[in-house]
């Protein structure tokens, strides 16, 4: 069955886990034990309705405190497809987590709670699924109840946004305005009757049309070996096999390949999944592929098709959202992981921090916790790297503190 | 023919992570329990490394109190697949003095693997836990990372996780600490049952309808066995049941029904209403229950 995963982003008190609730409530997503569990706590808070945020909110702390403090993932599935949502957390602090939750969504949801409007956190959220290139984006406008279902507070939200859109850089962007009621359900699943002026989808048939394959571009092929294949087996003597995901497009056997960083080149003999072979595989596919020569290959190498190599740098430009609590400074070291590569990182220059709102860049000499910047980087060793925006998998890194082990930032190479 | 491979995500996604195991780490173990989900695990795990073996052992931590047909399966299989075995027991915790069994009602040797578990890891020096925990299972279990650090004690630090971003795994620890990993996270209950029954996979009977003694307790099912607490009023009978969710005996209820082949219980979780661990006695405990466990160190 297709699997869309999907983030969602908004401040405190915007409702986001009160309208996931919601749509696991009227997908039948929600088990009777888990219903009765929700009924009984909202009971026990003296509430009127169906606390739906409490399906979602999972650790003792978030239950105490009624927020939400870390990733959660969340599951639900209608007829026709498999939804992942990464809940994610929409204090000013938590920028790391929104950025954890985007990256591996597919489209996002953005709340705006319709009493307060676009405000600078929804400018954040809006800017994290620009910097990801997040390709779908919900603006879900909540809270409608509250505003006695106002089209003309409605519109005005709407107006606002996209004059936020104009600053936007990533034109590719879908972008889809939905007035809903979560607690009250209206838009979610199924269309309000309360906002008759309203006649687009709700957000639940709007999700229902995306298409997994509407969200992946095909780009230049890249596949980042893992491991080497070598069974020493009877049957497969000389077997020499390299595991790795596909990602960009698809590999053909026959494809002559570059591997990277020696510049040797081959063909693709066999393409492997468990004991079939296949003549094509495509991009996202996890394959072992063999070589019609004998040469060497080892985990960090990539190959790529001959003609189509990324470019060859020890000096890298990129975005950098800072995830640590330690912050980012000239001078220091970090390993970098690219793919499934290691080398060592040097901050040479911080160029300087973005605003999330779409201000540009501004003076600093160091980059804190939650904060992006433009930052220049010496590796010790040369990596094949694309620019993010033409191969996104081949175009990101991580920088690991070597004290902690912590992921301590993520990049985008410009 | 053109034959083009297009993999279903999740498969990809496993299979991606297993293998990132196995380049990161030394020395990576499987925890397996004889549960569909590890027996998932073990046939994503053969994926992965086709043609070459599991390069890695499967390790038991048996309670002593598990169902017969498990154990059976287990033997079969490792036996099949030519994998190493290792098995660590409860019980002999309990006669060492390590462990105290619980006693009374709800007693259930559910909590002492928790011991069990923590010093093999450490008498193995396995640095690479690989489990079948996936996120859809338990409201705790929403927040865990793939990868995911224990330190020396075999905590879980759930408020200071290391971020995962795209697919990117961090596997860098110190030395003391392990990882746990699980490849099936974003796999939920029907996700794996649909896998078994368009794979063929095969397993333990108990999961299929069958006749079994049991008894009701606070509206569950229980397997009436010596490792079963009854109190003299609670009266056994012979129902036609089969097991979700294979844990030991002591907190593992049956479900009533008569889905007795993979299509048939592929149709029947389509169509629950019980969440699969509303019928895990060990959490009805509390509200947090499995969140107070996985700090302790629990799988």
């Amino acid at each position: 069955m297709e699997v869309l995963k999907i983030a969602t982003a908004g401040s405190v008190d915007d409702g986001k886990s009160t309208l996931i609730g919601r749509l696991l409530y009227d997908t039948r997503s929600l088990t009777i034990d888990k219903i009765e569990a929700i009924e009984k706590a909202s009971k026990r808070n003296g509430l009127e309705y169906l606390d739906f945020s409490l399906a979602t909110d999972g650790l003792v702390a978030e239950r105490e405190q009624g927020i939400t403090i870390d990733v959660a993932h969340i599951y639900f599935s209608t007829r026709n497809k498999s939804y992942i949502i990464a809940d994610t957390p929409g204090h000013v602090e938590y920028t790391r987590n929104m950025v954890t939750g985007a990256s591996t969504s597919q489209a996002s949801i953005i709340l705006i709670d319709a009493r307060k409007g676009v405000i600078e956190q929804t400018y954040r959220h809006f800017f994290i699924n620009n910097l990801l290139r997040v390709k779908e984006v919900i603006v879900a406008v909540n809270k409608m109840d509250l505003v006695n279902y106002s089209e003309k507070v409605y519109n005005e939200i709407v107006a606002d946004f996209k004059e936020l859109q104009q600053r936007s850089d990533f034109k590719g962007q879908k972008i889809n305005f939905i007035p809903v009621s979560a607690l009250w359900g209206e838009n979610i699943a199924e269309s309000s009757s309360a906002m008759s002026w309203y006649d687009g989808e709700t957000v639940l048939e709007h999700l229902e049309k995306l298409k997994a394959e509407d969200f992946t571009e095909e780009t230049q092929a890249r596949f980042s070996v893992q491991t080497v294949i070598r069974p020493k087996t009877e049957a497969f003597h000389d077997f020499r096999g390299y595991a790795g995901k596909i990602t960009g497009s698809s590999l053909k056997v026959g494809d002559e390949v570059t591997v990277l960083p020696s510049l040797t080149t081959s063909t693709i003999k066999d393409i492997y999944f468990f004991d079939e072979k296949f003549e094509e595989a495509q991009a996202g596919s996890s394959v072992t592929i063999t070589l019609t020569d004998d040469i060497n290959v080892a985990r960090g190498d990539m190959l790529v098709k001959t003609g189509e190599l990324p470019q060859q740098t020890k000096e890298l430009k990129a975005t950098v959202c800072w995830m640590d609590g330690k912050p980012l400074v000239p001078g220091a070291k970090y390993v970098l992981q690219h793919n499934t590569n290691d080398v060592l990182a040097k901050v040479t220059q911080i160029e300087g921090r973005i605003s999330t709102n779409f201000e540009g860049l501004t003076q600093a000499n160091s980059l804190q916790l939650n904060e992006i910047g433009q930052v220049a980087l010496k590796l010790s060793k040369a990596l094949f790297a694309d620019n993010f925006e033409n191969q996104q998998e081949n175009g990101r890194f991580i920088l690991i503190d070597t004290q902690t082990n912590t992921t301590a930032g993520v990049g985008f190479v410009k | 023919m053109t034959r083009i491979l297009k993999q279903n995500s999740l498969e990809s996604e496993a299979i991606y992570i297993f293998r990132e195991v196995v380049a990161q780490f030394e020395n990576p173990v499987l925890l397996f329990s004889g549960g569909k989900d590890s027996i998932t695990l073990v046939r994503l795990a053969q994926k992965a490394f086709y043609p070459a073996r599991i390069p890695f052992p499967l390790m038991h931590i048996d309670t002593g109190h598990n169902f017969p047909e498990t154990i059976e399966f287990r033997d079969r299989l490792v036996e099949e697949l030519g994998l190493q075995l290792i098995v660590r027991n409860v019980q002999d915790d309990i006669d060492n003095g390590k462990s105290i069994e619980e006693k009374g009602k709800y007693s259930s040797r559910n909590a002492l693997q928790t011991n069990t578990l923590l010093d093999a890891i450490e008498e193995f020096k396995f640095d690479a836990c690989i489990g079948g925990a996936r996120r859809d299972e338990e409201k705790a279990r929403a927040k865990e990372r793939i990868f995911s650090v224990r330190n020396d004690f075999g905590e879980w630090d759930e408020k200071n996780q290391r971020p995962e971003v795209f697919d990117m795994l961090n596997g860098r620890i110190d030395i003391g600490q392990n990882m746990r990993v699980f490849p099936i996270s974003n796999w939920t209950e029907l996700d794996v049952w649909s896998y078994i029954e368009a794979e063929g996979i095969e397993i333990p009977s108990i999961y299929y309808a069958h006749q079994r003694e049991i008894f009701e307790r606070d509206g569950l099912l229980w397997s009436a066995s010596e490792y079963v607490y009854r109190e003299e009023d609670e009266k056994t009978e012979i129902r036609t049941v089969r097991f979700r969710t294979v844990g030991d005996m002591s907190c593992t209820a049956a479900v009533e029904s008569k889905a007795d082949s993979i299509e048939r219980v592929v149709q029947e979780i389509r169509e629950s209403s019980i969440s699969e661990r509303g019928a895990r006695i060990d959490d009805k405990r509390s509200e947090a229950a499995m969140e107070t466990r996985k700090q302790q160190g629990y799988f």
